[in-house]
């Protein structure tokens, strides 16, 4: 059995399945959407900084793209729903793309450049000069699609579809190229490696999923205000769920979501400011003593995480 | 209107630039991302409440006190977290995230110890040791605005300026008319060389760390004023700006941030008497601008090669 296959009957189906299976079983279902949203984000992380190095800080700019392009078409165009998911997907590609070269920058650069990106986003849509166009500072109300049932099938969708990326990279020549690229980018152009453009096409496809991931967010939410939808903490949750997981594996940012996002659930609605302590503590100690995450933990004694 | 917004924007510019050294200090000598530096200013402003509300002395006497305060957290900060973090793959990136989780402990800690309500300081405080020499050379009455060009301005804002003027010069003794200073531009040019010539590496940088936190300490002093108040959460927005100022000016060079924060400073205040609602979204456009245009002239190594 070819290991895609392998990795997609034994990784993948089984966490589509529970979480397919749950909202049945258990009545917060606002929190296992957010435990999806959360899987994309943090796959879509995975894309781009665990195959080429590129550390999105300013993710959520494709996330709130997503869910303003999906509020723009359900209040001007009256799109059904479904339409207008695959517009905020097309929304944040937009966005990648206007914002392709940043990829030039490297490092740190990139990273600040990326987080000014996503504020700058924000502060236009916010803008109270644009408020026929996205209401402005005043948040916007979806009454018309409101559905939150479709729109949990919607998340899993895009999950599916982001997994399915995951598990390409994971094993695809494409995928092993864009490692090469991150590792030495001079010796992967050597190797006759395409480096411009499998950065941009990695690039692109993770804001096409936070793009997704925007949209069905708004759908399912259905109210909400542009601080919401561009919180800093969407992206910073993403990126620490995937690295405390582990990077560029499949099950590394899984795991990191199902842990720490659980945790967050059990202690950070009561006391916020005790839970963003713990929170700063354990990222610290993350970067400290696991940088590579906690598969590092099974890779360390030789055995082989996928 | 225009004189006002041009001398307005040189006093912010000026105190901009203070905002922002500390932060260029630590990022040209270690190559890290001090993402906390912004927190490190809020907790300077807190030193200044404390010692105008509850000592009711002159909130001038902070400076001193914050500085030495905030050289010695330096000190210890750097000896527990950085070596460790200079081992690890990728120190640039984890220490975006190592700051990251700093940030998120400093301003739980603050919250936890001082809630979260707005705290400011009477402008008349600031600077009432020096009223008799103010009224000695402006003129006017001890509690009023400060004339300059036809225009009146806040004496805090004058005041603010002057120290950060002041501050600014004390940056360039020490680091071009001092031993120290020229080993610490040893080790920002070429850290490897430096350490093959028997500069002790991690003595000098854990110097300039501490420098660094206690300049943004210093600038912190001045925040109540300049900004009106600070909450614990007024360290992340502090820390955007401090990167669009470092980043317009050029890198390791106190002049050139000293330039940024004036260029920053005056745009700031132009756009903001013309164009408000667009104010906000200046730093993070000029940031981009920046990065995208002149990334190595400024601040940027390019590093893409192919």
């Amino acid at each position: 059995m070819p290991s895609a296959l392998r990795h997609l009957l034994f990784i993948v189906a089984p966490l589509l399945a529970v979480f397919a299976i749950l909202p049945s079983v258990y009545e917060n279902h606002l929190m296992l959407f957010n435990f999806v949203v959360f899987l994309i984000l943090a796959q879509g992380v995975n894309v781009i900084y665990g195959f080429t190095g590129y550390l999105p800080f300013g993710y959520v700019g494709f996330f709130g793209g997503g869910a303003y392009g999906f509020a723009v078409m359900v209040m001007h165009l009256h799109a059904s729903a479904p339409v207008a998911v695959v517009v905020a997907g097309l929304a944040g590609v937009a966005l990648g793309l206007l914002l392709s070269p940043l990829l030039r920058l490297s490092g740190a650069y990139f990273a600040i450049a990326n987080l000014a990106a996503a504020l700058a986003v924000l502060h236009f849509v916010a803008n109270p000069a644009l408020e026929t166009i996205t209401r402005g500072p005043y948040g916007v109300s979806l009454t018309a699609t409101f559905n939150p049932n479709a729109a949990y099938a919607a998340a899993l969708v895009v999950l599916a579809l982001t997994m399915g990326a995951v598990v390409f990279l994971k094993n695809s020549r494409f995928g092993l190229a864009l490692q090469s690229v991150r590792e030495d980018p001079v010796s992967a152009a050597m190797a006759g490696v395409s480096v411009v453009r499998m950065r941009v096409i990695a690039w692109l496809a993770s804001a096409l999923i936070a793009g997704l991931a925007g949209g069905v967010y708004a759908w399912y939410v259905s109210v909400f205000f542009p601080d919401n939808v561009f919180s800093g903490t969407f992206s910073i949750f993403a990126i620490v769920f995937a690295l405390f997981g582990g990077v560029a594996t499949i099950v590394g940012p899984i795991v990191g979501v199902l842990l720490l996002y659980g945790v967050y659930n059990l202690i950070g609605f009561t006391t916020p400011q005790y839970f963003q302590l713990i929170y700063g503590l354990l990222i610290m100690g993350l970067v400290l003593f696991l940088p590579a995450g906690l598969v590092s933990l099974a890779t360390r004694r030789g055995w082989h995480v996928p | 209107m225009l004189v006002y917004a041009l001398v307005a924007g040189l006093l912010f510019g000026l105190y901009f630039s203070l905002v922002g050294i500390g932060l260029n200090l630590v990022f040209g000598v270690m190559r890290i991302v001090n993402l906390a530096h912004g927190d490190f200013l809020m907790l300077g402003a807190f030193i200044a409440v404390g010692v105008s509300a509850l000592a009711g002395f002159d909130p001038l006497f902070a400076v001193p006190l914050a500085f030495v305060v905030f050289v010695l957290v330096g000190l210890v900060l750097y000896y527990l977290l950085v070596p460790r973090l200079q081992g690890s793959v990728d120190p640039e990136m984890l220490s975006i995230i190592l700051f990251f989780g700093l940030s998120q402990v400093i301003e739980a800690l603050t919250t936890i110890a001082f809630g979260t309500s707005e705290r400011s300081i009477d402008s008349g405080e600031l600077g009432k040791i020096l009223a008799g020499l103010r009224v000695h050379v402006f003129g006017g009455d001890a509690d009023g605005p400060v004339e300059l060009l036809g225009q009146s301005f806040p004496t805090s804002w004058v005041i603010s300026a002057a120290v950060s003027v002041v501050a600014i010069l004390l940056v360039y003794v020490y680091l071009y008319r001092t031993r120290l200073g020229t080993l610490t531009r040893a080790v920002m040019s070429r850290r490897e060389e430096a350490f093959a010539t028997g500069i002790n590496v991690d003595r000098v940088s854990a110097v300039a760390f501490g420098i660094g936190l206690g300049l943004a300490a210093i600038a912190g002093v001045f925040a109540p004023f300049m900004f009106g108040s600070v909450t614990p959460a007024f360290g992340e927005d502090a820390t955007v700006t401090s990167f669009a100022i470092v980043v317009l000016g050029s890198l390791g060079n106190p002049l050139g941030t000293a330039l940024g924060g004036v260029v920053y400073g005056i745009s700031y205040m132009v756009v903001q008497t013309y164009l408000s609602s667009w104010a906000d979204l200046l730093p993070y456009v000029l940031l981009i601008l920046i990065l995208l245009l002149r990334p190595s002239g400024l601040l940027g190594r390019r590093v893409r090669v192919a």
